[in-house]
């Protein structure tokens, strides 16, 4: 069944199975790899990316619940949040293996977009949906303070 | 030190550039490998491009713990390179060129990354700093000793200059030293520094390639339903259902189950929920964990075999004033990598090459070799990026790269993206091993302890693997590494192994033994200081023996940094622990509150001597990760086997991992003993479950016996 989806701007025809979630039509068929699978279940964030500027988690959204929104991936997050968020993450050398990282950046860029200035809780209660595995939480922490920090600048 | 040179020019001029391979003679046994026909290889560490970047070749899979950043800058600072021209790659598995000199395969565990490189990759940078140089000379008609190198410029004595990539090419007519100078470690500039990890940018804006992001022409993706039981097999399979999903091209019985194969993820997804199998489980393991834990009890109880004593041990407990004895029970745990194994081959005729996380190189390129029938030079195995390992990529048995030659095999030549869900994952086995300690310990009137036992039962994991030869007369370290060698000088001592025998397929799990020996050690010392009425920290400094100078400098160290005056009072209690893994020693302080009655960590403060800190920022990452992973599981991992031999737990909603809430403020200070570079990717996590419950007992006065604690009952 073909669907129309705009994907970082571009709204493009795919043929799927409109049950299909999301993630696999950014990954399979888009060819947008940046967005991860890591349980299929919402369980650990892997796979988020943001529709209407929400972040959401890809691996349980069938892909036609989402026609007709505007679905950002790592691949284009934009803006000045996204850029303090990802020029911190670098400094800080937050990630290790790296497989969650592109989820937790999403995650990361929408909570300073919708609260430029989080308390410590704030950023615990919108980083709590994504698993880092290799337990970098201590550098995400600090890097979303150091993110918010540039913004107030 | 043998200099390898490329003599073919047709591989140089399709690379360009200067490449250079150093192979060192060979310690233990790979030394036959290293010699020979590799020689004209064209594999190598180091490749400068006209373009003045510099590429290091990296021998060990970077899942995480640093390992391009950590061996690029070891080269770069041989070579006076600038950190921003340096670039790494996955080195191919060549076994001759790549050999981890621990092992004698290419491969990397037992936190033995940096260790096994640090002179090699240090000889490689400087080799390739003095051809380069002796290429100026002989542009600019100096002599080469005129000639400095600063921040990737060479500089002449009359002021000419060039970069590495300008005489990138006619370095290639330089005479390889045999035996190139090395730094003073007092001159180093990028070493000891913090460095931007080379992966950082890539793992930040979603560009770095891991192998699920490999997609090739005409690729179909093949999911895999694995039996319920470990030991089960496939008796019949009804596929009509699964080949009616649209997108599903085939199903085939493979040895370790069925494989759907799609056009896409989800229809091979959809594929693999609609077969319809019948299982032969008559070879199955059908006991529960419990019941495996209580036969595992009952031996650790016994005799068992012993593998360390010293003392009269039997007078010590006959003499005692007191005694405590304590039974510690540790599950079946799985690794869970974030990143599902997962790999792609792309199979031809009479070749195949295949991507993954090959964590043990040398194993899996022969195992795919074995299964495709094709000769092993036929076939190119490319190292990825892997999504975390904590040892689950490091599998002797190569389960894993057999199973995607089979799914190739089945089908036929093509392109295949083998991809395991979560419940593959956390139901496919290869856990860290179920154990039970059981120790007894003896004071004297004084409240010194005069006798230590501990006794040890578990699955070997080594014993019947390609690693078995590491086995020393019948016994496997990796069992019960930590309880034996401890610092700690006992009047008489007695440590033991029973080895356990089950159909749970088991593998070393990051810091292996050390996962629960440090656990039950330090908890159990802790409580007969306690005891004996001794300060925890102060009491194991007198235990303490004098050959452990390195033990007792990280201790020290850390009740300095938390300011220790004993576990306190209050709402928030401290707890210690000491524990050398790998070569490294580190000492933690764990503080703890009760939140609603369960242990909640606020603080950790911790000091690592891993010697020569080359990446020091890694090292803090390390162990700050160490210490998440080491709390997560304590906290809330096990495996359960249900009675009948299945696995409960299926993915992070049953198997769940810490979150950024669960979080405690860390502090590291490295203790830097000047000694070699030792490993830090698994000595972070064995000493922070029992700071932790020992900070625990000091709330509620009694340590966890059982873990994780949640099923304690905490």
């Amino acid at each position: 069944m073909s669907l129309s989806l705009t994907v970082n701007g571009t709204t493009r025809e795919v043929d799927v199975d409109p049950a299909t979630p999301l993630l696999w039509v950014i990954r399979d068929e888009l060819r947008l790899t940046g967005t991860k699978f890591g349980c299929g279940i919402a369980q650990c964030g892997a796979c988020t990316v943001m529709v209407n500027g929400q972040p959401t988690r890809s691996c349980v959204t069938p892909v036609d619940t989402v026609t007709g929104t505007n679905i950002t991936t790592i691949e284009a997050v934009e803006g000045p949040e996204a850029e303090a968020v990802q020029a911190a993450w670098v400094e800080l050398n937050v990630p290790q293996c790296g497989y969650c990282q592109s989820g937790q950046v999403v995650s990361a860029t929408a909570l300073l977009q919708a609260i430029p200035k989080p308390t410590d809780q704030e950023i615990d209660d919108a980083m709590a949906g994504n698993v880092c595995r290799c337990a970098t939480y201590a550098r995400i922490r600090s890097a979303i303070r150091q993110a918010s920090d540039t913004l107030e600048g | 030190m043998t200099l390898i040179k490329p003599t073919r020019r047709a591989f140089l001029a399709s690379t360009a550039g200067l490449v250079i391979a150093v192979a060192l003679p060979q310690a233990r046994r790979a030394a036959a490998q290293a010699q020979g026909e590799q020689n004209f290889a064209p594999d190598a560490f180091i490749r400068i491009a006209p373009d003045n970047t510099v590429t290091v070749l990296i021998k060990h899979l970077e899942m995480g713990q640093g390992a391009n950043t950590g061996l690029a800058s070891v080269v770069a600072e041989e070579l006076d390179a600038d950190w921003a021209q340096m670039r790494a790659e996955s080195a191919p598995a060549n076994t001759a060129l790549y050999t981890n000199f621990a092992f004698g395969i290419q491969g990397v565990g037992g936190s033995t990354g940096m260790a096994n490189s640090y002179m090699q990759m240090r000889k490689a940078g400087a080799a390739a700093r003095a051809m380069l140089v002796e290429a100026a000379a002989r542009d600019w008609g100096v002599d080469a000793s005129a000639i400095t190198v600063e921040a990737g410029t060479l500089t002449g004595p009359d002021g000419q200059t060039g970069t590495f990539g300008d005489f990138a090419e006619a370095a290639l007519d330089s005479e390889v030293p045999a035996d190139p100078a090395l730094k003073d470690p007092s001159e180093f500039k990028l070493i000891g520094q913090k460095l931007t990890r080379l992966d950082s940018p890539g793992k930040t804006d979603g560009t770095s390639e891991f192998t699920i992001d490999i997609y090739l022409d005409g690729m179909e993706t093949v999911a895999v339903l694995h039996p319920p039981k470990f030991g089960a097999t496939v008796a019949s399979v009804n596929d009509a259902a699964a080949l009616e999903v649209p997108g599903v091209t085939r199903v085939a019985q493979i040895p370790t189950g069925v494989a759907v194969y799609g056009t896409n993820t989800y229809a091979a997804f959809q594929g693999r929920d609609a077969l319809e199998v019948e299982w032969d489980e008559s070879g199955a393991e059908t006991r529960s964990s419990a019941e495996m834990a209580q036969v595992w009890a009952e031996a650790a109880r016994g005799e068992a075999r012993e593998v360390e004593a010293s003392g009269d041990i039997k007078a010590a407990f006959a003499d005692a004033a007191t005694t405590h004895e304590a039974e510690f029970v540790f599950p079946f745990l799985a690794h869970a990598p974030l990143e599902p194994l997962d790999g792609v081959i792309q199979l031809g005729d009479g070749e195949a090459e295949v991507w993954m996380g090959s964590q043990l190189q040398t194993v899996d390129h022969g195992t795919l070799a074995g299964v495709l029938q094709i000769d092993q030079a036929n076939v190119a195995l490319n190292t990825m990026y892997a999504g975390g390992s904590f040892g689950r990529r490091a599998t002797p048995a190569s389960h894993f790269a057999a199973e995607l030659a089979n799914v190739a095999s089945a089908a036929g030549p093509g392109a295949y993206k083998l991809l395991w869900t979560r419940e593959n994952d956390i139901r496919g086995g290869y856990y860290r091993p179920l154990t039970v300690h059981h120790l007894r310990g003896a004071l004297d009137a004084d409240g010194k302890i005069t006798g230590w036992q501990n006794t040890i039962a578990n699955q070997s994991i080594i014993a019947g693997s390609p690693f078995e030869q590491m086995m020393q007369d019948g016994l496997d370290p990796t069992s019960y590494e930590g309880s034996t060698n401890m610092p700690y000088d006992w009047p008489a001592h007695r440590v033991s192994w029973a080895r356990m025998e089950s159909g749970v397929p088991v593998l070393w799990w990051r810091a292996v033994g050390h996962t629960h020996t440090a656990y039950s050690t330090e908890t159990f010392l802790d409580e007969l200081l306690e005891m004996g009425g001794q300060d925890q920290v102060q009491g194991r400094l007198d235990l303490i023996s004098a050959e452990a100078g390195r033990d007792r400098a990280v201790l020290e160290r850390v009740a300095d940094m938390a300011g220790w005056s004993g576990p306190g009072t209050g709402d928030r209690r401290m707890g210690v622990a000491l524990h050398e893994s790998f070569g490294s020693y580190v000492a933690m302080i764990a503080e703890v509150e009760d939140r609603d009655g369960h242990p909640f960590t606020t603080k950790v403060w911790c000091a690592v001597d891993c010697g020569f800190a080359v990446n020091p920022d890694v090292v803090i990452s390390q162990m700050e990760g160490g210490i998440g992973f080491g709390l997560g599981t304590t906290l809330y991992n096990e495996i359960t086997i249900e009675q009948g031999g299945r696995v409960r737990q299926s993915n992070f909603d049953q198997y769940r991992m810490i979150r950024i809430y669960d979080m405690p403020q860390i502090e590291v200070a490295i203790v830097n003993s000047q000694n070699d570079p030792s490993g830090v990717g698994e000595p972070g996590v064995p000493p922070i479950a029992p700071a932790m419950a020992n900070a625990w007992r000091s709330l509620t006065g009694a340590t966890p016996r059982r873990l994780p604690l949640q099923d304690a009952g905490v």
